[in-house]
């Protein structure tokens, strides 16, 4: 089948620590279909972010195999998974991860920006007033609360249409409320770009919005569920 | 509370504490490097004139003088020396010379020593009635060791030769070839009666650690009614004594530079530290601290840092010191003996702790204005807060420091505090370029530039932006070390002009008007060169602005001044004529006469012998040469330097004056190979016995080595301080060095590639290096050139390759830095970044 848009073969990812090895993740094995909704659901520790990490490309597996779009991302190096990133893959973090330096507009325009885009600017805009941020475009991420940074993390995460969106805890550092919103803002935008998104939570009321769940504990899947 | 405050982040703080270290380091080395360095200079110099001071008068010493001697600090030692000129006799061959006569008593000289041929004559001189003579005295008498030689009614054997004897800087053409003969025969010469021109001396050695100067001082004014003059090292050697000051004010000036470098690097670490805790300190203000409780907590942090710096330092810095020497073993000419200067280290310490404080105290006052809501929330604007009086303080006891301590380094309160203004503008202007410039990409980035190069660009206005404390801190280093690198450029083209292998080295002196043109020939003959023939006519003062020179000195004697100047109006002068000025000279005031006008009775006078002289433009002087009144004006006042070898004349008269006068001529000429250089002194005296040879080289080796000394010292601490500036710059960088990697890291994340992200960096810390090279070389220049003029009173010439090298350098440092700031980035994996947030 080689049409899946990210597929995980043995993947495993062992660290070392106080000279012993730490392995975090052993023999992950999944596809992945282009348009999923897919949460990994697993509590504190069981490996998840490490394998989101794995899946994008942000680093290298110990053991195993990650296909993202059709390409064998172990094979490539990290420039090469970098222009990857750039061309098909969005990023939301719980942390928000802004450039605390860079208005909100300008984040948004960063992804669009290393891609050379030349209608970034116009772009950002539209992407901002999707996330309802009209008149906030010129603010710094300290001068916005919690919910409006993630809201322009997630205008960042889409902002070069990726194929693929990877979500890290989205909500976990917002209310209820405000999380509630940023999850529907991102369904509403897998729905209407056709983005494929990956979300990782500990929450099982979040991981419920997706179609289809992945638990994982100790670092193995423990259970694979389409809604 | 500042104890546990300490025990966090250990990185940071090693910064802090590495680069008082550094500084303190370098104070420590270079101060007692300096220390050692002099000491063996001055004991070069003082090898000169072979005592600490001499005391040396025209009469022998009254029963007051010899009790003054007695007087003199316990543990001195004296040597005496009579020195007079006499007829050399030589029977065996029936020669005869006139001679310097130098008669001693004592073990003469304390410093450098006299070497003879055979090697023990001079130690078996008083034995008997032994003569050791200057080589050219055998020459010209054809005479040979074991001749006897009459002088006066004595008679003495010849059982040495001199081959070299501390002796004057600039060389005196009145003296004969030298011979030494124990004092205790001197009286059977009966050459000292009455209306011999006497030189009595009394050469001593000053206990050490007991100042020449200050001895000096105190038996100059009780010896003034003596008529006696008491010289020292320092004062006689004037042209050493000159190398010597800019040489110790040029070392003194880098100490202090390289102090402030290690401010700078201090600052910025401490930049870096208050930026880390930001959030630590808006919780302590949350729980209830006060904004004057956290201060403490940081300035006794600060303290402690800039103490443990501070000792750490100045044991680097001795074992730089006491390793240097064996380092440059191979360069130094030198026995620069590294002994542990306590004075230095303790100086060391206390700046560097002083000066740590200080720099660190800059940033942590600023600790007070942050305000217990940043624990909730990042500040956005960079933590600039209000305007707050509290930070003058640590910026007026910064600018009371510098003035302090280049009042020390420098020697005068007066240059301390234009030091201190100097630095204080030079930042000034630093600070409104580096605003000019945030200004300028703010307004002006043009769109479609890549985004690379916007974005690099746009860091430098940015919120938490570091572009004033880059610029700042790099500007002022290069600034420094531009300034540095000028100053010794300039110092080692001087001493260059002084030394030089072109030098001549041999003086032919005592050329009659009808042997000039054989002379001259022969040495066109040995292919030789010679500098241009010189006429010479004794003459003496007879009257200034129409006062005879008997009631001049009787009015001089009952005032009681100096009896220097005694000297001046007594002296025989040895003048020359000519239409032009020679190198060597500097007009200061008044004018040159026009070439081939009518100008005679017009004279040129020295300008410190019209100082002791009391003359002043347009005073009359009449002379007597050989019995003949010859009337002149004083029409121009010059700056003579004597290290040149070149005939040079206190007195120098128009043409049209002296041309009827009874003179000799003098020429000088270079013969490299010492052989030859007796050999052609030998052929000379057979054909002209009169003409009399000076043998230079031996005094302008001293003086070359010397030179050399000093050179290398100077290139020395310059490399040093270059070190130092490096290592201040990789600190000063190192401030943004974690903000950097995180956002990298992100932009990693979101797929930037390593050459963008190079790119970024690129960007950013090239404008901000070239920036601050360009400001920091002009400056540099100014301050240069002010310090080549007011200070050390030298000429300017600008190495504008140089100075351009030394910009690109710190460009590419700076880049290099950054380069090095962004590796984490490209080289870890983004996540492993992004996690530990």
């Amino acid at each position: 089948m080689p049409d899946a848009i990210l597929q995980s073969q043995s993947l495993g990812r062992t660290y070392r620590s106080a000279g012993r090895d730490l392995t975090v993740l052993k023999d992950i094995s999944f596809r992945v279909e282009p348009g999923e909704f897919l949460a990994i659901l697993g509590p504190s520790g069981s490996g998840k972010t490490t394998l989101l990490g794995l899946l994008a490309g942000l680093d290298r597996p110990t053991t195993g195999t990650v296909h993202l779009d059709g390409q064998d991302l172990s094979r490539l190096d990290e420039d090469q998974r970098a222009r990857v990133r750039s061309e098909k893959v969005g990023f939301v973090f719980q942390a928000f991860q802004l450039i605390p330096t860079l208005t909100a507009q300008e984040n948004v325009q960063v992804p669009l920006e290393l891609q050379g885009e030349p209608k970034a600017r116009a772009v950002a805009r539209e992407l901002l007033a999707r996330v309802g941020l009209v008149g906030r475009e010129h603010h710094y991420p300290a001068q916005l609360s919690g919910g409006e940074q993630q809201r322009v993390a997630v205008a960042r995460g889409f902002s070069s249409r990726p194929k693929l969106l990877f979500a890290d805890e989205p909500t976990g550092n917002l209310d209820a409320a405000t999380g509630a919103t940023i999850i529907d803002l991102m369904v509403g935008l897998n729905r209407d770009l056709g983005t494929t998104m990956v979300l990782v939570t500990h929450d099982l009321d979040l991981a419920g919005r997706a179609r289809r769940t992945i638990r994982l504990a100790d670092g193995s899947i423990v259970g694979d569920t389409a809604a | 509370m500042a104890r546990r405050e300490l025990q966090a982040a250990p990185r940071r703080r090693l910064l802090l504490t590495g680069t008082i270290a550094v500084g303190v380091a370098a104070l420590v080395a270079i101060n007692s490097f300096t220390r050692n360095l002099e000491e063996s200079v001055s004991r070069q110099a003082r090898s000169l004139l072979g005592a600490d001071l001499s005391i040396a008068g025209r009469q022998s010493f009254s029963p007051r003088v010899e009790a003054l001697l007695d007087s003199l600090p316990r543990n001195s030692v004296t040597a005496r020396i009579t020195s007079f000129s006499a007829m050399a006799y030589v029977p065996r061959t029936a020669g005869t010379r006139l001679v310097q006569v130098a008669a001693v008593v004592g073990r003469f000289p304390f410093y450098g020593e006299i070497r003879t041929r055979p090697l023990r004559a001079w130690a078996q001189l008083q034995e008997g009635h032994n003569i050791i003579v200057d080589p050219a005295l055998l020459t010209a008498l054809a005479a040979q060791l074991g001749d006897t030689i009459a002088l006066g009614e004595a008679r003495f054997v010849i059982t040495g030769t001199i081959e070299s004897a501390p002796s004057d800087v600039g060389f005196r053409f009145a003296f004969g070839p030298r011979v030494y003969l124990p004092a205790r025969y001197l009286e059977e010469t009966r050459l000292l009666g009455f209306g011999a021109r006497v030189q009595y001396e009394a050469f001593v050695k000053l206990p050490a650690g007991t100042s020449a100067q200050s001895v000096a001082e105190r038996y100059r004014r009780l010896l003034a009614p003596e008529r006696l003059r008491v010289r020292t090292v320092a004062e006689d050697q004037r042209n050493l004594n000159d190398v010597l000051t800019r040489l110790t004010g040029y070392l003194g000036l880098v100490a202090l530079i390289a102090l402030l470098l290690g401010g700078v690097g201090v600052a910025s670490a401490a930049v870096v530290l208050v930026r880390q805790r930001m959030e630590t300190i808006a919780v302590l203000r949350c729980l209830g601290a006060t904004g004057a409780e956290v201060l403490a907590v940081y300035l006794i942090e600060a303290v402690g840092m800039a103490t443990a710096g501070s000792l750490i330092g100045a044991l680097l810095g001795i074992a730089v010191q006491q390793a240097l020497p064996q380092v440059l073993h191979g360069f130094l000419p030198v026995d620069v003996v590294p002994s542990f200067s306590a004075g230095a280290a303790a100086l060391g310490i206390g700046t560097g702790m002083w000066i740590g404080f200080i720099f660190a105290a800059i940033p942590i006052f600023r600790v007070r204005l942050i305000p217990p809501l940043a624990a909730l929330r990042r500040p956005y604007e960079s933590e600039r807060g209000g305007r707050d009086l509290w930070l003058v303080l640590p910026f007026l006891a910064l600018a009371g420091s510098t003035v302090a301590l280049a009042q020390v380094q420098v020697g005068s309160w007066r240059r301390g505090a234009v030091f201190a203004g100097a630095i204080g503008l030079a930042l000034i202007i630093l600070w409104g370029f580096s605003w000019a410039l945030v200004r300028l990409v703010r307004r002006w980035l043009p769109e479609r530039w890549a985004y690379v190069w916007r974005q690099g660009l746009a860091n430098l206005y940015r919120p938490a932006n570091q572009t004033v404390t880059l610029v700042l801190s790099i500007g002022f280093g290069a600034f420094l070390l531009g300034t540095l690198y000028l100053v010794q450029h300039n110092l080692l083209r001087q001493l260059r002009l002084t030394g030089g292998p072109a030098r001549p080295n041999l003086v032919l002196f005592d050329i009659q008007p009808d042997q000039l043109g054989a002379v001259l020939e022969q040495l066109e003959a040995s292919g030789l060169p010679r500098t241009a023939v010189t006429p010479i006519v004794p003459m003496r003062i007879a009257s200034v602005k129409g006062r005879p020179v008997s009631q001049l000195l009787a009015d001089r004697s009952r005032a009681e001044s100096e009896p220097s100047n005694a000297w001046a109006f007594r002296r025989e002068y040895r003048s020359t004529y000519r239409d032009s000025i020679v190198g060597s000279e500097r007009i200061v005031q008044g004018r040159w006469w026009e070439k081939g006008g009518q100008s005679s009775g017009q004279i040129s006078v020295e300008q410190d012998l019209a100082r002791e002289l009391g003359l002043k433009l347009g005073d009359e002087i009449v002379w007597d040469v050989q019995g003949v009144s010859v009337p002149s004006r004083v029409v121009s006042i010059r700056e003579v330097d004597w290290a040149r070898f070149e005939p040079n004349f206190f007195v120098v008269f128009s043409p049209g004056t002296l041309e009827d006068a009874p003179r000799s001529y003098v020429t000088l000429t270079r013969i490299d190979n010492a052989a030859k250089r007796g050999s052609f002194q030998r052929s000379l005296a057979e054909r002209f016995p009169n003409v009399s040879t000076l043998d230079l080289s031996l005094l302008q080796e001293t003086l070359e080595r010397l030179v050399d000394r000093v050179s290398l010292a100077i290139r020395f601490m310059a490399l040093f301080s270059l070190l130092v500036g490096a290592l201040v710059l990789i600190g000063a960088l190192a401030t943004s060095r974690f903000q950097r990697i995180r956002e990298g890291a992100l932009l990693r994340t979101m797929g930037a590639t390593r050459r963008q992200i190079l790119q970024i960096v690129l960007a950013e810390y090239l404008s901000l290096g070239v920036l601050a090279a360009l400001v920091a070389t002009l400056l540099a220049v100014l301050a240069a050139w002010a310090v080549a003029h007011f200070l050390f009173d030298s000429a300017y010439e600008l190495p504008v390759l140089a100075l351009l090298g030394l910009a690109a350098l710190v460009v590419t440092l700076t880049v290099l830095v950054g380069f090095a700031n962004s590796r984490d980035v490209v080289r870890r994996a983004p996540l492993e970044v992004l996690r530990e947030q």
